[in-house]
């Protein structure tokens, strides 16, 4: 396995030239109902750059091979972009080694393969599963599954009125019984930020590892897999401006190297007889079949993309932003934000007075501003605040302020149909 | 703007603001669940049916303006009406809300169910449209199981 380079310094100073940024997505200038669009769902999809557009289209137009078995020149050069993709998103991460980077759909089927390769070997009856309050549905699902097939309890860490993680009562729940720790990075319907570092470090005190749910933590947050210390990270590449149907699952070298097979099929053997097959190391291992090779291919781009915007001036840009939009939309009569943790990514969600939050989604799609309204996938998180679902703008760093103005204008409208 | 009119008329916007037939009724014989996963819509529907006759219906739960507004309606136009002529009516219902968007309304068929000949110019909200129809149908037929509009 090749080595990694250095991740590549950041540069603070870097600012963001908005403008600049959204001639790189066309998407963006798309009129909706004849309004200029507003698009602020990044949470459930990011738009894609031109430079994203381009690798897939290119990959298609001129480079299209299946990976790994071929000879012939196309299939090397497939396998070659492929590969190089991986350590693409290795460096990204901070991962020691590219074999600690698996090829999935995305952080759904990620975090089934850790529940199904990780947890079925570990988790015995009587077990423990630490999961938040605040958790996707897809971080939620696949632990109550391995839990009922093996007897193991399900624990979950309650939240503050902010939408905080409560990290004495975590301590709690923590014990020799506990063996995974499945935690979102970011939660995707309040924003809120969990200390990863510091529950992982918890976590090992105790014996247990740490799957963290990285669909809202990557597109937003510092990635650092050596820093972090969880043990598997979980992504999906379209909510980081790349192609959906690819994610990643980052997962450590002697971890994975011990886990079983997830699918069974081509590419991840080593040897095939009738009397038995050896599997493949990590990560092929875990590759069954021919994968999403061109969505890799888009997900480097992306990546690419984002370094050359800047982390560190994105994070600032979008925190600027997210502070703008509180204050704006704090103006709307009747507006109660959910979820007010003091680290947050820029997520926005509220209900307006007794307003359900899809008609309010219908009168702001109708101003070409693009919202989700609904439980999130996070019905537990929508149960604690007592409501059935909320309105989320969830901001990236081509959103504006001006777009921000559309959307409390709008708000207005909505004030105003319903009186 | 006018297509927003259109879906969220006068006459929606009171049936959501106070909805009739709101409520248990004590002699319900008849009670079904109905949600709608995508969008966390959830009520219950319960009924007095006496032989073919629904002699009492009311509704609880919770829901945007057009589920709400099409669940009070609803009660209202089918209270006293035979089970055929529910079923039918929700029929009549049913075709208006998938129909093409210029295809006339048939008024005398729906009624005040009409006013909702707006939901078709929104696809993603005809199922908040027809969720309390929905239950209520699987409610007479004597349904078991909790609806879903998946």
């Amino acid at each position: 396995m090749t080595a990694l380079v250095e991740r590549p310094a950041m540069d603070p100073s870097h600012s963001i030239d908005v403008e600049k940024i959204r001639r790189d997505f066309p998407v963006l200038n798309e009129k909706i109902r004849d309004k200029k669009l507003a698009y602020f769902d990044n949470g459930a999809t990011t738009q894609k750059p031109l430079t994203v557009i381009y690798a897939v289209q290119r990959f298609y137009t001129a480079e299209n091979a299946n990976i790994h078995r071929g000879v012939h020149f196309l299939s090397q050069q497939a396998t070659f972009a492929y590969e190089r993709a991986r350590g693409r998103i290795g460096q990204f991460l901070n991962a020691r080694d590219n074999s600690e980077l698996v090829f999935v759909r995305g952080t759904t089927e990620a975090i089934n393969l850790v529940a199904h390769s990780y947890g079925r070997p570990n988790v015995g009856e009587g077990d423990e599963i630490i999961i938040s309050h605040i958790e996707h549905h897809s971080n939620i699902v696949p632990w109550q599954m391995l839990c009922e097939e093996k007897g193991a309890k399900l624990k979950v860490v309650p939240i503050n009125e902010a939408g905080e993680f409560l990290f004495d009562e975590y301590e709690k729940l923590l014990s020799e019984r506990t063996k995974i720790v499945a935690v979102t990075h970011a939660s995707n319907a309040l924003g809120t930020i969990l200390p990863i570092k510091e529950i992982t470090a918890l976590a090992h005190k105790h014996g247990a590892v740490t799957v963290v749910d990285g669909a809202q933590g990557v597109p937003h947050l510092p990635v650092d897999m050596q820093d972090l210390d969880c043990d598997f990270y979980a992504f999906s590449g379209h909510k980081l401006f790349g192609p959906t149907g690819v994610g990643v699952l980052y997962g450590k070298k002697q971890l994975l190297d011990a886990m079983p097979p997830w699918e069974g099929g081509g590419s991840m053997i080593q040897r095939v007889s009738f009397e038995g097959t050896t599997y493949a190391d990590p990560p092929t291992r875990f590759e069954a079949g021919t994968p999403n090779i061109a969505g890799g291919i888009g997900l480097e781009a992306a990546i690419d993309y984002v370094n050359s915007v800047g982390r560190e001036a994105i994070a600032a840009y979008e925190t600027e932003l997210h502070d703008y939009a509180v204050e704006a939309i704090g103006e709307v009569p009747g507006l109660r934000l959910i979820g007010t943790a003091r680290e947050k990514v820029a997520v926005l969600s509220f209900v307006l007075g007794d307003i359900h939050p899809h008609d309010i989604g219908t009168i702001l799609d109708a101003e070409g501003v693009a919202v989700r309204a609904g439980h999130h996938c996070a019905q537990p998180t929508m149960q604690f605040y007592q409501v059935p679902a909320t309105v989320r703008a969830s901001l990236a760093f081509y959103n504006t302020r001006g777009e921000i103005d559309t959307l409390v204008k709008a708000l207005h409208k909505v004030n105003e149909v319903f009186q | 703007m006018s297509e927003l009119r259109e879906l969220y008329q006068e006459i929606i916007l009171e049936h959501n603001k106070t909805p009739r037939n709101f409520g248990k009724i004590e002699t319900a014989n008849r009670t079904q669940e109905g949600y709608n996963p995508l969008c966390g819509d959830h009520l219950h529907v319960h009924l007095y049916v006496n032989g073919d006759q629904i002699e009492e219906i009311s509704f609880e739960g919770s829901g945007c303006a057009i589920s709400k507004a099409s669940a009070s309606l609803m009660t209202a136009a089918i209270k006293g009406a035979p089970v055929a002529e529910a079923l039918e009516l929700f029929e009549h219902f049913h075709q208006m809300l998938t129909a093409e968007v210029d295809e006339p309304v048939d008024d005398e068929r729906l009624g005040k169910m009409a006013i909702f000949a707006g939901v078709r110019e929104f696809p993603m909200r005809v199922k908040c449209a027809t969720l309390a129809w929905h239950t209520m149908k699987a409610a007479v037929l004597d349904g078991q199981d909790p609806v879903s509009t998946e």
